[in-house]
C-alpha cells in the first residue's frame, strides 16, 4: 500500500511525537526522516518501531517525517497508527 | 586505583598532580585536622592617600601584572546576568595572555562566549563548581587537554587554603563600592544580595579588582568585602544584565508534578523525626525543591513549630518565612532575587556569610554541619543513592556540584527530590554516570512514583512506614521506571579524562570521560 | 476523580501518580472534533500499559448520537476499564440502548457482562428529570455524576460560583443515587487557582451527600482528599477488617465474619482504601 494523501498526527508537546506522511512516486520506496530529543538513548528503538509498523501495514512509497520529544512506546505506536490510517483515508469516528 | 565507591581514579594527571581517591564522606575529617599545609595569604602594602580608582577594567588588569599561566578567579552571584568574566577574559586574550587557569566559583550559560578562548589556548585549565551549556558540551567533547576540576562550594575554599588554586587575580563585581574597595552586593541598581563566595578570593588573590556600577561615598556599608584586601577599584556603566541577575520574587512552581513531589517530600520531612522546634532547614531554588518550602511553611503553621535557621541559596520565599517568624535567622551565601537583597541589607537576622563559614569542611565547624533537613535535586540517582548533578543523560557537563555534597554531608536528613523519569529518560539508574554526592550522605529519595529510603537508615524507614507513606525499594522503583521508559542505550566514551570531580575534602570521587562524537 | 484529556500523552502517562481514587480518560469534551481518532488510539494503547497504581480507570466516551460514540465503544469496551462514563444521559431507555451495544461488543470478544460498570453523567434538564430511572434500573450503573457546566448551559442560565442554579439538580441526583445505593460524584470546580472556593464547594457537596468530586487539575486532589478523609470510627472499623483479613488469609481462610457480617474481598478492598486515605498501616 501507499499513502493516498498527506497526513499528520501528534503534537510538538513534550512526551509526544509528531508524524507527517506524504505519498511518494510509485516504486520509490520509503524515505524516513526521524529526529528525537532522545535519539542517542532511544534512536534504535524508535527506528525499529517505525519499520515494524510500516511492514505491518505493508507501506511503501512513503515519505515520513517524525519529530519526537521523548514519547513513550505506546504513544509512538498510537500516533503512527493514526497517521497511517489518516494517510490511507481510513480513519473512523472523527471529523477531518 | 579504585576509590571506595568503585570508581577508577588515576594516581596522577598531568597538569593536576597526584590524586587521592575518595574513601568515605567523613574519613578524612575524622582525623580532626587537614594533612595538607595551608599556604599564607599574600602580604600587601599601601601608602596613605593614594587612589585605587582606575579608568577602565583594562587599565586595572594592566596594573595587575597579567602574565601567561596566571590564575584568574570570579564569583557567580550575578548568575546568568554576569558580564565581567567574559569582558575580563576578552581583555586578557587581546593582550595575548595564554595558559590561563580559570577559577570561577561557577560557570553559567552567559559565559558561553569564552568558548573560543578554550579552543585557542587562552584558557587551558578550569576549576569550577559547575559548567553548563556550550561550555559543558565542549568540555565533555574534550576541548581542554587538562581535565576540568569540579569542586563543591566548601571544597573550593579548601583548595584555595591549600594552594591547589593559587589566585593571581580576582575580579569582584559589586553593586555598590567606595573608592577604597569596600564593597557589597546588597544595594544599588544591580543588587544581587550576598557576595559570600568572593570573600575567600579577596583574602587570597595576589591582585584584587573590585568592579562596580555604583560608586558610593566612603565608606560603603556593609563591608561585605573590605578595603584592606582590595588593590584596585573600577567604575563601569554596568556590571551585568540586571534582568538576569535578580528578578522580583521567586514564584512557586505551578507544575502539578513538581507540586506532587514536593508534597510527598514535605510529608517525609514531617514524619522523619527531625521536624521539631528549632530545626534548621535548607532548600534549593529549583521547582520541586522550593515548593517543598511552601508545604513545610503550612505544616509549621499548623503544628506551631518554629525553626532555628535557613541556610544557603536564599529566595524571597525564605525571607517570607523569616518575616512570618517561622525561623529565627537566615544565613545567606547566595541570594536569588531582588527582595532578598533588601532583607539582607535591613534585617539583622538575615546574615551574609562567606563560603568558608557556609561549607568548608576544614575549620572548626561550617554551618552546613548544623543542618537538620536539606532538600536537594538530582540529574540522576542510582540504586546505591549516589547522586549525579553534573553530567546529563546525553553525557554533557550540564550542572553544578555547588553545595550539594556539602549540605548532604552535614544534614541529619538529606532529601533528594526528582521525577522518576524526564522525557523518556529514567532518572533512577543502576549506576549514575558521574558521582558528585555519595549515597552514604543521602537519606531518602522522593519521586512521584514512590519514596525510597537508604537502607542504612532503618529507623527513618520505620518512621515513614508508620506514617503510611508509599515506601518502595529503590531497586524495585528502578525496574518499574525502566519498564515505562524502556532501557536507554548506553553512552559511548573514550579513555580520555575530561573532568575530575573532587569531593569536598579534596579526594576524588569520580572522573568524567570524553564523549564519543556521534 | 481526575479528568485527563485523552489526547495528551504527558498527562496520561503521569495520571496515576497524583493519588486520585479514579482516573477519567476523556475522549469527549477535552478532545477536538478532528482529533477523536488520535485520542481514541492513544487511550487504547496507554490504558493497559501505563500503571495507574491504585486508581480505578474510567473512560468517558462520546455520546452515541455523535459520529464518534460507536467507534469509541468499539475501541474501549474490549479493554474493559473499570467503567465507561457516558455523557449527557437523559433516560433509562438510552441506558438500555447503550448497554445493549456494550454487551454485543463484549459478546464478540468473549467478555463477561458484569465486570466493567457504567457511570451516567447527568448534564441536561431532561436527565435530571429522569435520573431515578437511570440510577435504579440497571445493575451496571454503579455511579452517577452531575456535569455542572453543561447543565447550566442546557438550563440557559448563567453559572454562578454559589451554584444556586444547579442546586436542585445536585440534590435530586444525590437522592436518586442514595435510593439506588450507588456512588454520586459532584461536578468539577473550574477555577484551579481558587483553593478556598474549591474547599467550600467540596464541603458543601459532601454535606449534601456526594461521595466524591471530579477535578480537572491534579493540584485540586489534595483539598478534596482533605475534605473527604474518613472519620476516626471509619478508620477503626477498617483497621479491624484488614487486621482480621491478614490473620485469616495467613491461615488460608478467604472469607470470614466480623460481628456476624461476612467479609469478602470487596469489603477488604474498601477498608484498605479507607486506611490509605487515613495514612494508616496495619502491622
Amino acid at each position: 500500500m501507499k499513502p493516498k494523501i498527506a497526513a499528520q498526527s501528534g503534537t510538538f508537546e513534550s512526551s509526544d511525537v509528531i508524524f507527517l506522511i506524504e505519498p511518494r512516486p510509485d516504486n520509490s520506496g520509503r524515505k524516513l526522516e526521524i529526529s528525537s530529543t532522545v535519539m542517542q538513548q532511544f534512536g534504535a528503538n524508535f527506528n525499529r518501531i517505525i519499520v515494524e509498523m510500516l511492514d505491518q501495514y505493508d507501506m511503501t512509497d512513503i515519505h515520513l517525517i517524525a519529530k519526537d520529544k521523548g514519547a513513550l512506546e505506546p504513544t509512538i505506536k498510537a500516533r503512527f497508527e493514526t497517521a497511517i490510517k489518516r494517510s490511507l483515508d481510513e480513519q473512523e469516528g472523527t471529523l477531518k | 586505583m579504585l576509590n571506595s565507591l568503585g570508581r577508577e581514579i588515576p594516581e596522577y594527571i598531568e597538569g593536576i598532580g597526584k590524586l587521592e581517591p575518595y574513601q568515605g564522606a567523613l574519613t578524612k575529617l575524622s582525623k580532626g585536622w587537614m594533612d595538607e599545609p595551608t599556604i599564607p595569604a599574600p602580604n600587601k602594602a599601601y601608602l596613605p592617600h593614594q587612589s585605587k580608582l582606575c579608568n577602565s577594567l583594562e587599565e586595572a588588569i594592566l596594573r595587575s601584572n597579567p602574565h601567561n599561566g596566571m590564575t584568574i578567579s570570579f564569583h557567580h552571584h550575578l548568575r546568568n546576568g554576569d558580564i565581567l568574566l567574559v569582558q575580563t577574559l576578552t581583555i586578557l586574550h587581546n593582550m595575548g595572555i595564554r595558559y590561563i587557569t580559570l577559577a570561577s566559583s561557577s560557570l553559567n550559560e552567559c559565559h558561553d562566549p569564552i568558548l573560543p578562548y578554550l579552543e585557542d589556548g587562552t584558557v587551558t585549565r578550569i576549576y569550577s563548581s559547575g559548567i553548563r551549556s556550550q561550555l559543558g558540551r565542549a568540555v565533555a567533547m574534550g576541548v581542554l587537554d587538562i581535565p576540568v576540576v569540579i569542586h563543591s562550594h566548601g571544597g573550593r575554599v579548601r583548595s584555595i587554603h591549600t594552594g591547589k588554586i593559587q589566585i593571581d587575580l580576582t575580579v569582584i563585581a559589586a553593586s555598590a563600592a567606595d573608592c577604597e574597595g569596600n564593597a557589597t552586593g546588597s544595594h544599588g541598581k544591580s543588587a544581587f544580595g550576598s557576595i559570600g563566595y568572593a570573600v575567600i578570593d579577596a583574602r587570597y588573590a595576589k591582585q584584587v579588582i573590585v568592579v562596580t556600577d555604583n560608586l558610593v561615598n566612603f565608606p560603603c556599608i556593609p563591608l561585605s568585602i573590605s578595603q584592606n584586601f582590595v588593590d584596585q577599584v573600577v567604575v563601569v556603566d554596568s556590571i551585568g544584565d540586571a534582568s538576569k541577575i535578580a528578578t522580583g520574587t521567586t514564584r512557586i512552581t505551578n507544575s502539578p508534578m513538581d507540586l506532587r513531589i514536593a508534597k510527598l517530600a514535605a510529608d517525609v520531612i514531617e514524619h522523619s523525626g527531625f521536624f521539631e522546634p528549632g530545626f534548621a532547614f535548607q532548600v534549593g531554588a529549583g521547582g520541586a525543591s522550593l515548593a517543598v518550602a511552601k508545604f513545610i511553611r503550612e505544616k509549621m503553621k499548623t503544628k506551631a513549630i518554629k525553626g532555628s535557621f535557613m541556610l544557603g541559596g536564599i529566595t524571597s520565599y525564605c525571607v517570607d518565612m523569616l518575616n512570618d517568624g517561622l525561623f529565627e535567622t537566615i544565613f545567606d551565601v547566595q541570594s536569588f532575587d531582588a527582595t532578598v537583597s533588601n532583607s539582607l541589607l535591613n534585617n539583622r537576622r538575615h546574615i551574609e556569610i562567606p563560603a568558608a563559614l557556609y561549607a568548608n569542611p576544614f575549620n572548626c565547624g561550617c554551618i552546613t554541619n548544623k543542618i537538620d533537613v536539606v532538600v536537594l535535586g538530582a540529574l540522576e540517582i542510582d540504586v546505591d543513592f549516589n547522586v549525579n548533578v553534573i553530567t546529563g543523560s546525553e553525557g554533557n557537563v550540564r550542572g553544578a556540584s555547588g553545595g550539594h555534597s556539602d549540605t548532604a554531608s552535614g544534614a541529619k536528613l538529606t532529601v533528594v527530590v526528582c521525577p522518576s523519569f524526564r522525557g523518556r529518560i529514567p532518572i533512577i539508574k543502576k549506576r549514575v554516570h558521574t558521582i558528585v554526592t555519595p549515597g552514604e550522605s543521602i537519606h531518602v529519595l522522593v519521586t512521584e512514583r514512590g519514596i525510597c529510603v537508604n537502607p542504612a537508615f532503618p529507623e527513618l524507614e520505620a518512621n515513614l512506614k508508620k506514617a503510611g507513606l508509599n515506601i518502595k525499594d529503590i531497586h524495585d522503583l528502578e525496574i518499574e521506571v525502566d519498564k515505562i521508559t524502556g532501557i536507554p542505550a548506553p553512552l559511548e566514551y573514550t579513555d580520555k579524562i575530561v573532568g575530575i570531580v573532587e569531593y569536598r575534602d579534596g579526594t576524588i570521587i569520580d572522573v568524567v570521560h570524553q564523549l564519543k562524537e556521534k | 476523580m481526575l479528568y485527563i484529556p485523552g489526547n495528551n500523552p504527558a498527562m496520561i502517562q503521569q495520571g496515576g501518580v497524583y493519588g486520585a481514587d479514579s482516573i477519567l480518560l476523556d475522549l469527549e469534551d477535552a478532545v477536538a472534533l478532528n482529533q477523536k481518532d488520535a485520542a481514541r488510539t492513544l487511550v487504547r494503547n496507554m490504558i493497559n500499559v501505563i500503571d495507574f497504581y491504585d486508581a480505578e480507570v474510567c473512560v468517558r466516551v462520546n455520546h452515541l448520537s455523535t459520529p464518534f460514540g460507536l467507534a469509541d465503544l468499539e475501541a474501549i469496551v474490549p479493554l474493559q476499564p473499570s467503567a465507561i462514563r457516558y455523557p449527557k444521559t437523559e433516560s433509562g431507555e438510552e441506558v438500555a440502548e447503550l448497554l445493549k451495544i456494550i454487551e454485543q461488543i463484549e459478546d464478540r470478544h468473549g467478555l463477561p457482562h458484569n465486570k466493567m460498570t457504567l457511570h451516567a453523567m447527568i448534564e441536561t434538564a431532561m436527565g435530571v428529570q429522569n435520573v431515578f430511572d437511570i440510577a435504579s434500573k440497571f445493575d451496571r450503573v454503579d455511579a452517577i455524576t452531575i456535569g455542572g457546566q453543561d447543565l447550566t448551559a442546557d438550563m440557559n442560565i448563567v453559572y454562578t460560583p454559589d451554584g444556586a442554579g444547579i442546586d436542585f439538580a445536585r440534590k435530586r441526583i444525590v437522592m436518586a443515587a442514595k435510593a439506588s445505593h450507588i456512588d454520586v460524584i459532584d461536578t468539577v470546580f473550574p477555577d484551579v487557582n481558587d483553593e478556598e472556593g474549591l474547599r467550600r464547594e467540596t464541603e458543601y457537596a459532601k454535606r449534601i451527600g456526594f461521595t466524591g468530586k471530579a477535578v480537572i487539575n491534579p493540584r485540586q486532589i489534595e483539598i478534596i482528599h482533605d475534605v473527604y478523609t474518613p472519620t476516626d470510627e471509619e478508620v477503626r472499623k477498617a483497621y479491624r477488617i484488614v487486621k482480621e483479613f491478614k490473620i485469616n488469609s495467613a491461615a488460608g481462610i478467604g472469607v470470614f465474619a466480623i460481628d456476624g457480617k461476612m467479609i469478602d474481598a470487596p469489603i477488604v478492598t474498601r477498608a484498605e482504601y479507607i486506611l490509605r486515605l487515613a495514612n494508616v498501616t496495619v502491622g
